[in-house]
């Protein structure tokens, strides 16, 4: 079996929790544990957030008084293909991209430590699926290409 | 969902409480921060609870906000604790290593 679906929506912060709730639903009827739901939640969390703060600096969401003067136009790209159990996720940005990027995957590195990141985003996801790529080029933007197999919880032993 | 009220920030025995909101995320972070912090400032807080009862879902954010808090109170001998986190919760706060300088309460 092979299903696929795409969305495309503004780089504000208000979209980061409708992303990563739309992902989850998209693989629903897989019947996932609540571990792997939460690992892909919290993975596509970090892709999408970062696409927002560091690919288009968009620092708040609409309406947030601290910011309403500069939000930037960008739109963010979340692509899923499910391929049998198996879980394709791509985000893709046109922000600034990423200089040195294996610098920027290591654990701990921020370039926006005044905004109290923590530089875990490429460690969780690593951490939470099974493969993590990510392409960039400063100017042009970030693609984040993720992978996980699902159906490694319980559940799967008591069918059949 | 992110509605963080005054409500969920006490000061009991130099203790600040946070009650953290179901989503602990980039979104919410700098509510939660700022609430946070105006208590720092203004009252002698020793240690900071992170109640997590409600919490269901928490990413690097979250880790930020602990951190930056973590920071502000460590230098007076200050600590930090997590209560309430539920399987999911534990284990962002361990691969993060968060769980070297947050206590973990079950
Ligand atoms: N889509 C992107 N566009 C431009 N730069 C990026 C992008 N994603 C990541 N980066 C760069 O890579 C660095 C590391 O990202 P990572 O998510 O690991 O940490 P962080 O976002 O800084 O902090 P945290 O995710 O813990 O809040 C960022 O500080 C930023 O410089
Ligand atoms: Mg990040």
């Amino acid at each position: 079996m092979r299903n696929e679906m795409e969305i495309i929506f503004d780089a504000v912060s208000d979209n980061e929790a409708f992303a990563r709730v739309a992902v989850a639903a998209f693989v629903s009827h897989l019947n996932p544990t609540l571990e792997e739901l939460s690992d892909i939640k919290t993975a596509v969390s970090e892709a999408v957030t970062n696409s927002i703060i560091h690919g288009y600096e968009n620092l708040y969401g609409y309406g947030r008084p601290a910011d309403r003067k500069k939000v930037h136009p960008g739109k963010v790209q979340v692509q899923c293909v499910l391929e049998e159990d198996v879980l394709h996720i791509r985000v893709t940005d046109k922000g600034k991209g990423i200089e040195n990027l294996e610098q920027a995957m290591e654990p701990l590195f921020t370039t926006k430590p005044e905004l109290e990141r923590s530089g875990m985003g490429f460690a969780f996801m690593e951490a939470f699926m099974d493969d993590l790529e990510v392409e960039s080029s400063p100017g042009e933007g970030t693609v984040v290409i993720m992978r996980k197999k699902l159906g490694t919880g319980s559940w799967i032993d008591s069918e059949e | 969902m992110d509605q963080v009220t005054a409500d969920d920030f006490q000061v009991i025995d130099h203790c600040l409480m946070v009650r953290l909101p179901e989503e602990v995320d980039h979104h919410s972070a700098g509510y939660i921060s700022r609430n946070a912090d105006r208590h720092l400032m203004r009252e002698e807080v020793r240690n900071i609870v992170f109640d997590f009862e409600d919490t269901r879902f928490m990413d690097s954010s979250g880790i930020g906000v602990i951190m930056g808090r973590y920071r502000k109170i460590s230098c007076f001998g200050g600590r930090v604790y997590a209560i309430h986190a539920d399987s999911q919760i534990q284990r962002i706060l361990k691969v993060s290593g968060m769980s070297r300088v947050v206590e973990i309460i079950e």
